[in-house]
């Protein structure tokens, strides 16, 4: 498929793209970090630090260097995939991200996925039938959806679910004690546990999962309804489903094979910016849940001043944005329908 | 409901027969209009309305549930619920209008220059705005707090430079169009110089639109002030703050007492509300086009 070369060109044009972004992401918390008030030398020598320390700390860190030399060597530490230590864990900062980051992917991705698969439907159907309940629901769950606070839906289901109904486990990390962590492998404990054929494992943390997922799930549902919905009414109303309508198509395929295929380009595109959302309210989930991914990392580290892994959190987490964009925009061009259309 | 509007009335009758017009085809922005007087009500005379002093602490009457006395209960120290989320909503809607005015005015310039005159400006400040859009931008704010330190201000300069972008494309795609439009040349031969052409010409035109994000924003913009303050940042524990207010609540779920964070979430969660109808009703009267 990659072969078809306007396909292929238009791959590596986009690759190409995100390298000046990823300049400027870097840039960018490259000046985060030395925007510090006061002296940056002081923060990194820690609370207890006297005169002799802190300039130990500016010569180790080169701060007492020119501004654009601290730069390259701040981009050569990157290269190395050296982010700086951490004061409050005492370990490298990218290591304790590499730890916690499989933690924060399973649950965005699991709730993106929960969102995608209950927001695209349900767009479609309200588009396919204006004016009915289904479209009525629509609006109610796009409006709300957004007007949402993360944090609070968080709570409000842990008080359902958790005090009043007590069908969900005490909302505290990833596994509860009483099961062991499943072996290492991809870091996902669904699919770890899944791959060890542990399902008594697997049950219970999925059982974790699913409150912290819903929440997100719901945030990010309301964004991508109200594209399937919009974008569908314009596909359906446009003139080739007209034609197709006209020429006698069944209208399972004129719905599926011609609108929704078009229709799911602007969804597509919004993607996007719903990850924008969705990396920011995972933070929030996180500290709600006490989720051990890198959200509750860099918050614990707000907390105590810890500014080398509150810097590093915001530099992955964009590099980790640009990275999903990439793909976004990679999955646009392959099923974009007017590129190689002949060839099907 | 939008598709079964009837015809809309004659252009002579004018610009405020449409708003009404649109107002009453949907009761929705008006209720929102409602809701934003009584956000604004408590805003301004909150404080010398509530029954009970925000701050003034009683160990003997504390974890009370709502009652006709403290209609949200009291919290874990005895504090009204009640006076609490009230009088916070001052502080809440002054920190999102703060950031949103803030990056209306920076975002216009910037706007304004790019759109205008093109050229490198134009490309330099696409560059920029594609590389803070290019962070998630709940993230990017946590990390601007906590690189200029953790206070109120910082806090709204935060949420300004991430709302900043939207209003400097708007701007920026509504000038340039206008750039060379007829209205825009005449001015010109006129003998009015650029500057003048540009702030009192052709600005005036991204207005509508404007007002319509604004509004959107406002939504936003509380909603990720509240978000900053929950996880610690900005406000300090004594202020009454919604977002605060709801992360101290959420010690005491897990026990039962709801109260303490439900309500104060729910006040959030209806002024959001209210700012996102708003936009859209206001959406409705700018630019009926757009309903979705």
């Amino acid at each position: 498929m990659l072969t078809s070369s306007p396909r292929l060109r238009s791959v590596v044009l986009r690759v190409a793209q995100s390298i000046p972004v990823v300049v400027g992401v870097v840039i960018i918390s490259f000046l985060l970090t030395r925007a510090l008030p006061g002296d940056p030398a002081v923060y990194f020598a820690g609370i207890t630090a006297d005169a002799e320390s802190i300039e130990q700390t500016r010569v180790a860190m080169g701060l007492d260097k020119p501004l654009t030399q601290q730069f390259f060597i701040y981009v050569g530490d990157l290269l190395q995939g050296d982010l700086g230590q951490s004061l409050s864990s005492g370990r490298s900062v990218a290591e304790d991200l590499a730890k916690r980051l499989p933690a924060s992917l399973e649950l965005t991705l699991t709730a993106l996925l929960l969102a995608i698969a209950i927001a695209v439907p349900l767009g479609v159907l309200a588009a396919t039938r204006p004016g009915t309940w289904v479209d009525h629901l629509c609006r109610v769950v796009v409006t709300a959806g957004v007007s949402l606070p993360t944090f609070f839906t968080g709570i409000l289901l842990i008080y359902i679910f958790y005090y009043l109904l007590g069908i969900a486990p005490s909302p505290l990390g990833r596994l509860d004690f009483i099961y062991l962590d499943p072996d290492h492998v991809t870091g996902f404990y669904l699919i770890d546990a899944a791959l060890m054929g542990d399902w008594e494992t697997w049950r219970g943390a999925a059982k974790q999962l699913f409150l912290p997922a819903t929440t997100l799930a719901l945030f990010t549902l309301a964004p991508v309804a109200r594209m399937t919905r919009a974008s569908m009414l314009t596909a359906l109303s446009s003139d080739f489903i007209r034609t197709a309508r006209a020429a006698g198509l069944s209208s399972r395929t004129v719905l599926f094979r011609y609108a929704f295929r078009n229709a799911l380009l602007p969804v597509v595109t919004t993607l996007g910016m719903v990850f924008s959302f969705a990396l920011g309210a995972n933070v929030l989930v996180e500290k709600v849940f006490a989720w051990p991914g890198i959200g509750s990392y860099a918050v614990d580290a707000l907390v105590v001043s810890d500014y080398a892994a509150v810097q590093g959190f915001v530099l992955a987490m964009a590099l980790l944005f640009v990275a999903l964009n990439l793909v976004i925009d990679l999955l646009y061009t392959a099923i974009d329908p007017r590129i190689g259309f002949s060839s099907k | 409901m939008t598709d079964s509007l009837p015809k809309p009335a004659g252009k002579a009758q004018g610009k405020f027969d449409h708003i009404f017009y649109v107002l009453r085809a949907n009761p929705v922005t008006m209720i929102a209009f409602g809701m934003f007087g009584l956000l604004m009500i408590s805003a301004i005379f909150g404080p010398s309305l509530v029954p009970f002093d925000p701050l003034q602490t009683n160990a003997s009457n504390a974890l009370q549930p709502p009652s006709w006395e403290h209609w949200f209960g009291t919290d874990n120290v005895g504090r009204d619920v009640f006076s609490r989320v009230i009088v916070a909503t001052r502080l809440d809607l002054s920190i999102s209008v703060a950031a949103v005015a803030l990056s209306f005015v920076v975002g216009s310039v910037l706007g304004c220059i790019a759109g205008y005159w093109g050229g490198w400006p134009d490309i330099i400040l696409n560059r920029f705005l594609d590389t803070i859009m290019a962070f998630p931008l709940f993230v990017l704010a946590m990390g601007i707090v906590a690189a200029l330190g953790n206070t109120i201000e910082n806090i709204i300069y935060a949420t300004a430079i991430i709302n900043m972008p939207f209003y400097a494309r708007l701007v920026r795609a509504e000038v340039n169009i206008r750039r060379d439009a007829g209205f825009a040349r005449a001015a010109k031969l006129a003998g009015n110089s650029d500057m003048r052409v540009l702030a009192f010409h052709i600005f005036p035109n991204t207005l509508p639109p404007m007002m319509v994000q604004v509004s959107l924003n406002l939504g936003w913009a509380i909603l990720n002030a509240a978000g900053l303050s929950f996880i610690g940042l900005g406000v300090s524990p004594p202020t009454a703050e919604w977002g605060i207010m709801v992360a101290e609540g959420a010690n005491f779920i897990v026990s039962g007492e709801w109260w303490l964070a439900v309500f104060p979430g729910l006040w959030l969660m209806i002024a959001v509300f209210t700012f996102n109808l708003l936009g859209d009703g206001l959406r409705d009267i700018v630019d009926p086009r757009k309903r979705t």
